[in-house]
């Protein structure tokens, strides 16, 4: 216990004086990263934009205000593409992936020296490259469209769920497994009979809430022209139809909301 | 649930239980799925034409990775990805510094009542907002740069770190803080001996967690002019120079993997 003697008495301390300087060390060095990041960044910025916030601000919500209620006939068609480059993307996401988190979970992996490696590398580079990098890239190789958009989300979504459902894979209980293989039971039979009943609803837990994530990202994949209902957004944000623009966002929160509330439902049911 | 007795069961075959127990819902459940599934992709259209021009493209774009240009353009690179890398640092930490009070505000057991509700309110709506409409937001209000991204990415760690904190704030073990509070600490110490220890582990593996994610948002908020990678990202895809967008991703890749290399590493010690 670190103690401080102070006239004769011992005073307790959290830290010992060592810890306090490299404590103290750390902060430093922290903040001062922090002050460079801020200096360029303010120096990239146009202060004069800045000052002028509040008025522009103030401008678009005048120009915004009210919704042009009536644009929404035009927006159902991009709604039900949004909903379907989400559910779409989802399934195909969700059949790719397990057979990737069956390769990379430690306790299913044919080959932890060969195979996990790849399955990882296949999760950690869909992952980390957002859906919209990805949508980018397919309009490019396959053209605009619905299309793009749909393989763009399946594309983000493997790594996602199959890191998840390799994680659960990890966690089974063994005697469940042992079970199964002592009544002489295939390597298959082992997985249908002993493995996938221990991970379903981890499954489908993990695909309703893939789905919801997918319904937010699907709404602005338009952005680029993969299809849905960003791109009635881009195109009103480029003849600065603001009205039009509050309805779609308001029409996004909505979906985003009822999205969020159907997974929240569906995941109590099953957990 | 009505008893089964073994008698009855003896000499049937065995079937696995369904995942739905009710049959009328189960079918119910199919039916609609399925008939959900053929409009979806019949209203999707598909210009396999288009898609098997793009295919030779795409078969380029994968060989590209094998020979990744770094140089012709790396001063362009540098200087998103150095930008990239300071909106994450500095939005992370204006971020965490935020939602620290928010997050403080929105636990029920120590909140009470009207600032848990304005604290939720602040969390379910910075929530709601895809970071790239924020963005798009703020870049027509603040003007083009990195201070619209540094605030998108701020604005949006905000909701997720205060939600997550006040989730483990809620679920701390309330027998500590008591102990503290009885020694006659003031608010302060109460929070900073009884309730911040427990939440300290937690508290950095999210925020470890968050500047992760906030530096793969970052790599997109370039393509609606918020500053960053993604703006070079964008006009290599436009040129059609896939050395150079290769490169990039790569790039972002490496350093995703990094992060979370560096978050392990770091959670592994904090807990």
């Amino acid at each position: 216990m670190p103690v401080l003697e102070k006239e004769g008495a011992q005073v307790w301390r959290r830290r010992t004086t060592g810890e306090g300087m490299v404590r103290w060390f750390g902060w430093l060095i922290g903040v001062a990263v922090f002050v460079v990041c801020w200096q360029q960044i303010s120096a990239a910025t146009t202060w004069f934009f800045v000052w002028d916030a509040p008025r522009i601000a103030n401008d678009i919500w005048t120009r915004a205000t009210p919704p042009k209620w009536e644009y929404i006939t035009q927006l159902g068609r991009p709604i039900w593409d949004t909903l379907n480059i989400a559910t779409l993307g989802t399934l195909i996401a969700l059949c790719l992936a397990v057979p990737v988190a069956f390769l990379a979970a430690r306790n299913t992996t044919p080959s932890a020296l060969f195979v996990r490696p790849i399955a990882l590398l296949i999760i950690v580079s869909t992952r980390s490259i957002n859906s919209l990098i990805w949508a980018l890239l397919l309009i490019a190789i396959i053209g605009p469209g619905v299309f793009a958009g749909v393989v763009a989300i399946a594309i983000r979504s493997i790594g996602f769920c199959a890191k998840l459902l390799y994680e659960a894979i990890e966690e089974i209980d063994t005697t469940q497994v042992e079970a199964i293989t002592a009544t002489g039971a295939s390597r298959w039979q082992v997985m249908a009979y002993g493995i996938v009943p221990q991970i379903l609803p981890a499954f489908a837990g993990i695909a309703v809430f893939r789905w919801d994530i997918n319904i937010r990202e699907s709404t602005v994949l338009g952005l680029v022209g993969a299809g849905g209902i960003g791109l009635q957004l881009s195109s009103s944000l480029n003849v600065l139809a603001w009205p039009q623009v509050s309805l779609i966002l308001v029409v996004i929160l909505f979906a985003v909301v009822i999205s969020e509330w159907v997974s929240a439902k569906v995941r109590g049911a099953i957990i | 649930m009505s008893t089964v007795r073994l008698e009855d069961k003896l000499g049937q075959g065995w079937k696995k239980p369904p995942f739905v127990k009710r049959a009328g819902l189960r079918w119910a459940l199919i039916i609609g799925f399925v008939a959900y599934l053929i409009a979806a992709v019949l209203t999707i259209e598909v210009d396999w034409g288009r898609v098997y021009v793009g295919l030779d493209r795409g078969w380029q774009f994968i060989l590209s990775f094998t020979r990744p240009d770094f140089v012709s353009r790396w001063s362009d690179i540098w200087e998103g990805l150095l930008e990239s890398i300071m909106m994450t640092v500095a939005a992370s930490v204006v971020g965490i510094a935020i939602s620290i009070p928010i997050g403080l505000g929105a636990a029920r057991n120590i909140a009470p009542l009207p600032v848990y509700v304005v604290c939720r309110g602040i969390v379910a709506i910075s929530r709601a907002l895809q970071e790239i409409i924020v963005a798009i937001l703020l870049v027509a209000i603040f003007g083009f740069g990195p201070l619209a991204g540094f605030l998108t990415l701020s604005f949006a760690t905000i909701g997720f770190l205060s939600k997550l904190l006040a989730e483990d704030i809620e679920a701390m073990d309330r027998v500590q803080a008591e102990a503290i509070k009885a020694s006659g600490a003031r608010w302060m110490q109460w929070i900073n001996y009884g309730v911040q220890p427990q939440v300290m582990p937690r508290l950095v593996g999210l925020s470890m967690y968050r500047i992760d994610i906030n530096f793969r948002e970052s790599a997109i908020l370039g393509l609606v002019g918020a500053g960053g990678i993604g703006a070079t990202l964008n006009t290599a895809f436009d040129r059609y120079e896939y050395d150079t967008a290769a490169a990039i991703l790569i790039l972002i890749i490496g350093i995703v993997m990094g992060l979370e290399y560096l978050s392990g590493v770091i959670r592994a010690k904090v807990q």
